[in-house]
């Protein structure tokens, strides 16, 4: 289905946010907390429009946005000083109807095998590192690192779209 | 934790209000039916009778860009104006338009349109001559069909050389009910 969008312009950017703007706006109210993800959400889809033009397909338009997101949740992190909220329960239900991997397994593709696996667990499935050092046979801590490793070597990639 | 229409519309302000978009757009009411209307950063770029908002997001932005968004607020003025026209109130518009798209004899015959006054009409030949091409009524009237902003661009005021009515990209019946506003009938 990939290969059948891969010459397709991204569609009018009214669909986009109509697509991602629920999902996005849960992502966020869990990352930052509800009151915090209001400015988040806003940030998010004015970065997103922001790069919109420049965008020339319409693949993994959901984890380019939920990419942003993130982004966007560390820097109010950043600025708060705060802990990231963490989820209790990995509830992918309320983010999405398919699981967030269907897209994230796609954009991760390059990483490292470790890397991607953090990173699609942590954003895809909202494991904790908890879960995640568990699921890779490692700390929690190193979980964090192949993630945030991993983060940082798909948006330099993400720069030079 | 579910979006609010709050958020979800200052959302839609401040992509409109940091100039992000190419086109912005809401359905307006009139006596003629809902109406779209769109605007780039120009002026109003397309006016639509029966609106069909996902085909016409689809086409605005091929023509002037993927970064669209619906956005009430961005359009208050062209709806003000219109809303006035449609009280009678209002004999002329004061919104800019965008004409990009219209090219060569199109385009002169847009604006030779946009001269005909309130209340009056004008024939096909005539704006032919006017735009320079004196046997190219037919043409004209291919133009007038294809008019991006009707009402604004007053096509309804254009008729044929006997005063029949002719054609209207939204209807004779709504042709009729401009002219009869207008008190041209």
């Amino acid at each position: 289905m990939m290969e059948s969008l891969s010459m397709s312009a991204p569609p009018p950017f009214e669909r986009f946010y109509a697509d991602h703007r629920e999902a996005v706006f849960a992502y966020l109210t869990r990352l930052v907390g509800p009151g915090p993800a209001e400015d988040a959400f806003q940030e998010t889809f004015l970065r997103a429009l922001r790069a919109y033009g420049g965008l020339r397909h319409a693949e993994h338009l959901r984890a380019w946005v939920f990419t942003i997101a993130t982004r966007v949740a560390a820097d109010e992190h950043r600025r708060r000083r705060a802990g990231w909220h963490s989820a209790d329960v990995p509830d992918i239900e309320t983010v999405d109807e398919r699981p967030g991997y269907e897209d994230l397994s796609e954009l991760t593709r390059p990483l490292p095998p470790k890397e991607r696996a953090a990173v699609v667990l942590r954003y895809g499935y909202d494991f904790d590192y908890e879960q995640i050092g568990a699921a890779l046979g490692s700390s929690p801590e190193a979980a964090r690192q192949a993630a945030s490793s991993g983060v940082r070597r798909l948006r330099r990639k993400e720069d030079r779209p | 934790m579910t979006l609010s229409p709050d958020l979800d519309r200052r959302f839609r302000e401040a992509a409109a209000a940091e100039g992000l978009l190419d086109v912005s757009y809401d359905l307006a009411d009139s006596p003629l039916g809902p109406l779209l209307v769109a605007r780039t950063q120009r002026g109003v770029c397309r006016i639509s009778f029966d609106p069909e908002p996902a085909r016409a997001e689809e086409e605005l932005a091929r023509a002037f860009g993927a970064r669209l968004l619906r956005v009430p607020r961005a359009v208050d003025d062209v709806r003000r104006e219109l809303e006035e026209y449609f009280e009678g109130e209002r004999r002329g518009f004061e919104v800019t338009v965008d004409l990009r798209l219209a090219r060569d004899f199109s385009r002169r015959v847009l604006e030779q349109l946009a001269l005909v006054p309130y209340g009056r009409t004008t024939t096909y030949g005539t704006l032919a001559t006017q735009a320079g091409r004196p046997r190219a009524a037919r043409a004209v009237g291919t133009v007038m069909n294809r008019n991006p902003i009707p009402i604004v661009l007053p096509c309804h005021r254009v008729v044929g050389s006997t005063g029949a009515l002719v054609g209207y990209g939204g209807g004779l019946e709504r042709k009729r009910q401009l002219l009869a506003l207008e008190g041209a009938l």
